[in-house]
């Protein structure tokens, strides 16, 4: 079964690299962009055939290490089984 | 300072990737202490008075910064010390790592200029309630060397002590913090480098004034049950 993990980082906390990426977009004519974040994408690829299983174990993971709460938040997507 | 009648045994903790270990090693024995280097699966540390996680990228800094090396079997022990009111110390990666451990609170992210920064910094000691920077004085510029490309602290529970402030703030963290000390002050995280700043031929002696502070601070009281 195939899950979606975005990281998301909290919009109060900088993103540094989103501020450089729209420095350089205006540079190049794209002056309607405001702001650009930078989230982190993880798939993982489980075993096991049960969504909602899948769904709570896989959130389970970002608290204890994929996501720093601290920081960051989390959505989880169950895609194709 | 008076030394201590017998040399502190400090634990250097050296993780996949860490690199500053020699270095660290090397500059706690110039500051009268008796290094063990000790490698990042040991489960005790009951013969050491003190934990030291030099710098360098833990497990590649994979993930995060700190993210993968806070699960190692060390941390536990390393855990009870700061618990225990032992010196804990974070150079570098090794303050990554404390607060991705949650011993001390806040994040890194990268460099408001998203440069790697390898240079020279002046820092001020803004606080001396800490194993850190009690052997200092309040206000004193120290000069050490600051190597990092995630050295821009966040703390959005505004909880983290500023014991070494930049006077210039080449990274971007919050309130210009070079070093974090918990509550108690026995656990401290320091971004740039005391240990590669502890002899005149590398341009710097300052670091030693924060490593003999270390070794020589009294063990604090408990601030938490075991």
């Amino acid at each position: 079964m195939r899950v979606k993990v975005e990281i998301v980082r909290r919009p109060e906390i900088a993103d540094p690299q989103g501020v450089t990426v729209v420095r350089a977009l205006r540079e190049l004519g794209f002056g309607e962009v405001a702001e650009a974040r930078f989230n982190r994408t993880i798939v993982l690829d489980l075993h096991g055939t049960d969504p909602v299983s899948a769904q709570a174990r896989v959130e389970e993971m970002c608290r204890r290490l994929l996501a720093n709460p601290v920081i960051e938040d989390f959505e989880v997507q169950v895609l194709e089984p | 300072m008076t030394g201590p009648l017998t040399a502190p045994r400090v634990a250097v903790v050296v993780f996949p990737g860490t690199n500053c270990e020699l270095d660290a090693a090397h500059a706690l024995e110039l500051a009268g202490a008796k290094p063990d280097i000790v490698w990042h699966r040991r489960a005790e540390l009951d013969d050491f008075d003190s934990v030291v996680l030099p710098g360098g990228f833990a497990h590649g800094d994979y993930l995060r910064t700190g993210a993968i090396a806070r699960f190692s079997p060390v941390m536990g022990p390393v855990g009870e010390m700061a618990a225990a009111g032992k010196p804990v110390l974070g150079i570098c990666n090794g303050f990554q790592i404390l607060c991705e451990a949650g011993l001390l609170p806040g994040a890194f992210i990268a460099n408001s200029g998203l440069s790697f920064i390898c240079r020279f910094v002046e820092v001020e000691v803004s606080s001396t309630a800490s194993m850190l920077t009690h052997a200092a004085a309040a206000g004193q510029v120290l000069r050490l060397p600051l190597n990092s490309y995630e050295g821009n602290y966040v703390d959005p529970s505004l909880t983290g002590r500023v014991v070494l402030r930049y006077r210039d703030n080449p990274n971007g963290a919050q309130g210009g913090a070079a070093a974090i000390a918990n509550e108690a002050g026995n656990v401290v995280g320091v971004m740039p480098h005391p240990e590669r700043a502890c002899e005149a031929t590398l341009g710097s002696e300052d670091g030693m004034i924060l490593l003999r502070s270390f070794l020589g601070a009294p063990r604090l009281e408990p601030t938490r049950s075991r």
